[in-house]
């Protein structure tokens, strides 16, 4: 029952996303008003119909339907509930479903707010949207069908993945990771809607920008959280490994980042008209190379499901968008000339094209040393791996790059600098910054690369944090404003550029964060026996004891901990090992101790069977607390740039444009109704 | 396909201004991309580890000393020798025709037993002992029965007994 439903739904989102992707191009080419109503009513349609499919998902999972082949793949009936209705997306089909249903979502959302503006660019785009859509359903009734019928149906299964319901942020990381990573199908059907229609405006940049603001601060959300996911659970003391998976979703944040800098310069000075479009093409191919890499099961890894013919359908994918976009890019270049032009290299214009050209190699970097071993493998017949020191040696420089122009470039004036400036605005940075360098020296940090992103660091936070001083200021003496007004107002007059700045100091605290916790990371192992302890930067690991219980779904094997410092107990900590659905590989669980200046990390490796002994690793690392804050201010400062505050949505151009004269009549029938 | 028409519905003004500054840019930018590639194929060059198995290790002679590898294989049985106290482990690393032996200063994980395939990371020392930095533990995502006297229930039931909170 459940399965004809859902299966009826998938084939009828299917049907009406072909349909609605030839009804837009014609109604865009003919300017027939009817046929791009319709387009639109096939979006919402695939929106209810998405959202009825992945209820019927979640029921199925819930209810322990195991004639429904995911269910069968990824049901247990010892999970508890809530990692039951997360299995949504622990496993390839379901995570193409939902997938499927984010996409509907972010359709429904890009049509409802654009309909009936930015004349023939909106069918095009909508267009663009239900064609990506459609390819996805036809995985969904294909190779990736999750309502497959199992007969049999056994009596229970296997559960999820045990690294993927050992911690809670599973629930959060891949939600917002498909909000970021789905996200950049918009502003990439905005951009071949522009190229169909041959609009390039104003308008045009500023809905643009803000979805890839907003798939934006998603996408950097769901990296730290992944991050954090990583540390939280794999028990290495890490959280970034250079993995082909978290390389596939830091490629399209890269050059999603290089779009949202510049893209400011075309704003304000009409240039680099072709290079913004390539970069946001070149963020959803990114996007979609890295639902390749991580759902066919090319690279191994646990995003990695299983290998199977889905592969083949996403490389075909690829090549598609790839030749038409590029066409598409060279058949309309002669609309795609620039106006402006360089006027000195001391510019902020000079600093966002110095920001695009190292962002651009960073991306490089990455995709070649993710995709070296693929390429390797496949026509030579060796198993190379591209590990950390590749990428280190690479990025490093760019990094460093980076951080130096956050501070420089908010400080640069458009076009050129006026004498004076420099020294002006960089003096006190400038202190700061030394005092920062001075200071790290004194607390004994010897690593260049991390001495650098002190420095620097400390200068760009320094810069923009005074922005919103300088800005405080002025408000305050101007309009006699109290310095907590002044701010709010400073902040909402002008969100977008304040929403930037915070988006940069949450930058420089992840930065810093990571800087300081590979630089002066300290690891220690020991075999304790109860009541021996080891020591670690003025800590004290002492086992009290190892226990072990079963739980419904799972075997925990816990050792505890004292931690002690100066003789003092100042907590307890309980590593522990936990063994899923009778398999003897443990998921380590570690047990951290978190504060502000630096996490105590603590990863049961083994003990001994009778209980005599446990083998602990500790791991004490400086300031990682301040990449997960640093994370989620990117976060917020990112909406808050994507939030219009003062200026509503009653801009230029927001008269509806008609594409026909009947159109008129239709809009006010439709209102009348 | 392209109506050139449409063109007229973008507020977009043609500008054509004959210019060498863009090319000139173009042309920097381009020098700056080819010397970049050159820097990341001289980077991948000295940063790539091979993955090899220990027939393979040992056919490269003496070439193989001192470079970095990634060696795969079996825990050769009854080849595993483990001081908990020193952190001292050794065995020998086979593939059925060659075996090399492996010492590490790590602890192994929960599931290092004989017989099991593994993963190191380090090289080979010119004593021909590998030396590990990173110990791995091959698996499967794919649920399998553990052998015999393995499931967690057995092994571990004396700690229930023992430890239970």
């Amino acid at each position: 029952m459940i399965r004809t439903l859902a299966g009826a739904a998938i084939v009828a989102a299917l049907i009406s996303a072909v349909l609605g992707t030839l009804a837009a191009v014609a109604g865009a080419r003919l300017r027939r008003t009817t046929l791009v109503r319709a387009a639109e009513r096939a979006v919402f349609a695939n929106f209810w119909l998405m959202t009825l499919a992945n209820l019927a998902m979640v029921y199925a999972l819930v209810t322990h339907d195991f004639s429904v082949s995911y269910v069968a793949q990824v049901g247990s009936r010892s999970t508890p509930l809530f990692f039951t209705i997360i299995s949504l997306w622990s496993a390839l089909e379901g995570s193409i479903l939902f997938w499927g249903w984010v996409l509907s979502a972010y359709t429904a959302a890009a049509v409802w707010l654009h309909r009936g503006r930015l004349g023939t660019l909106v069918p095009y785009a909508t267009a663009t949207m239900l064609a990506v859509a459609a390819f996805f359903f036809i995985l969904l009734v294909g190779p990736a069908n999750p309502f497959a019928l199992v007969s049999p149906a056994p009596l229970d299964g296997p559960g999820p993945n045990p690294l993927l319901q050992n911690h809670i942020l599973m629930a959060i990381h891949p939600p917002f990771l498909y909000l970021g990573y789905v996200g950049m199908t918009v502003p990439f059907a905005f951009a071949i809607g522009a190229l169909l229609s041959g609009r390039l405006d104003a308008e045009w940049i500023r809905a643009t920008r803000r979805w890839t603001v907003v798939a934006w601060a998603f996408l950097s959300l769901a990296i730290m959280l992944g991050m954090w996911w990583s540390y939280e659970v794999l028990g290495w003391g890490g959280y970034w490994a250079w993995d082909p998976v978290e390389n596939a979703s830091f490629m399209p944040w890269l050059t999603a980042t290089a779009f949202l800098h510049s893209v400011m310069v075309e704003e304000r000075r009409g240039m680099l008209k072709v290079w913004n479009l390539s970069l946001i093409i070149a963020t959803f191919l990114l996007t979609i190379l890295g639902t390749f890499l991580t759902r066919s099961g090319i690279v191994s890894s646990v995003h990695a499901f299983s290998e199977g013919p889905i592969g083949m359908y996403f490389l075909v994918f690829i090549v598609l968008v790839t030749v038409f976009s590029v066409a598409l890019l060279a058949g309309r270049s002669s609309l795609l000339g620039g106006e402006g032009r360089l006027d000195s290299p001391v510019s902020r214009e000079t600093a966002f094209l110095v920001n695009n050209l190292l962002l651009t190699a960073f991306t490089f970097t990455v995709l070649l040393g993710t995709l070296f071993p693929l390429v390797a493998e496949a026509f030579r017949g060796v198993k190379v791996s591209v590990g950390a020191p590749f990428f280190n040696r690479m990025t490093l420089p760019l990094i460093m790059g980076l951080l130096f122009l956050v501070g420089v470039g908010p400080a640069l004036p458009w076009r050129r600098t006026p004498p004076g400036h420099l020294r002006e605005r960089f003096l006190l940075p400038l202190v700061v910054a030394l005092a920062v360098l001075g200071l790290s020296l004194a607390l004994g940090s010897r690593d260049p690369y991390a001495l650098l992103a002190f420095t620097f660091g400390g200068f760009a936070l320094s810069v923009n944090l005074g922005e919103f001083v300088f800005g405080t200021r002025a408000r305050m003496r101007a309009q006699g404003e109290a310095a907590p007004l002044a701010l709010v107002r400073l902040v909402r007059s002008n969100s977008r550029r304040y929403g930037g700045f915070t988006a940069h100091i949450g930058v420089l605290l992840l930065a810093i964060g990571v800087a300081a916790s590979s630089a002066g990371r300290v690891e220690r192992q020991a075999t304790l026996r109860a009541g021996e302890s080891m020591s670690i930067e003025g800590y004290e690991v002492r086992l009290r004891n190892i226990s072990a219980w079963e739980e419904p779904q799972r075997f925990v094997v816990a050792a505890h901990v004292d931690v002690l410092r100066g003789g003092e107990a100042i907590g307890g900590l309980d590593p522990r090992l936990n063994f899923y659905g009778g398999s003897d590989q443990p998921i380590t669980t570690p047990a951290v101790r978190s504060r502000p200046h630096e996490d105590l990390y603590l990863t049961l490796i083994a003990f001994e069977r009778d209980g005599s002994s446990a083998t602990v690793a500790a791991v004490v690392e400086p300031l990682v607390g301040w990449i997960w804050v640093g994370g989620v201010i990117v976060f917020l400062g990112a909406l808050l740039s994507a939030v219009p505050f003062e200026r509503k949505r009653v801009v230029v151009g927001a008269a509806a444009e008609p594409l026909d004269p009947e159109a008129d009549a239709l809009e006010t029938a439709g209102a009348a109704r | 396909m392209i109506d050139p028409d449409d063109a007229t519905d973008s507020a977009l003004e043609q500008r054509t201004r004959p210019s060498r500054r863009p090319l000139l840019l173009v042309a920097v930018a381009a020098a700056a991309l080819i010397g970049f590639g050159f820097v990341l194929i001289g980077g991948l060059d000295e940063n790539i580890v091979y993955f090899v198995t220990p027939t393979e290790l040992l056919a490269k002679g003496s070439a193989a000393y001192d470079a970095p590898v990634r060696l795969g294989g079996q825990v050769a049985p009854g080849s595993v020798s483990w001081h908990a106290d020193a952190l001292d482990l050794r065995f020998r690393m086979t593939d059925g025709t060659g075996d090399v032996e492996v010492h590490s200063a790590v602890a192994p994980p929960q599931m290092f037993r004989d017989g099991i395939g593994v993963i190191v990371e380090g090289r080979l020392t010119r004593a021909g002992v590998f030396e590990s930095d990173n110990l791995m533990v091959k698996h499967s995502n794919e649920y399998r029965a553990p052998p015999e006297g393995h499931a967690p229930e057995d092994v571990y039931r004396s700690l229930i007994r023992e430890g239970a909170p």
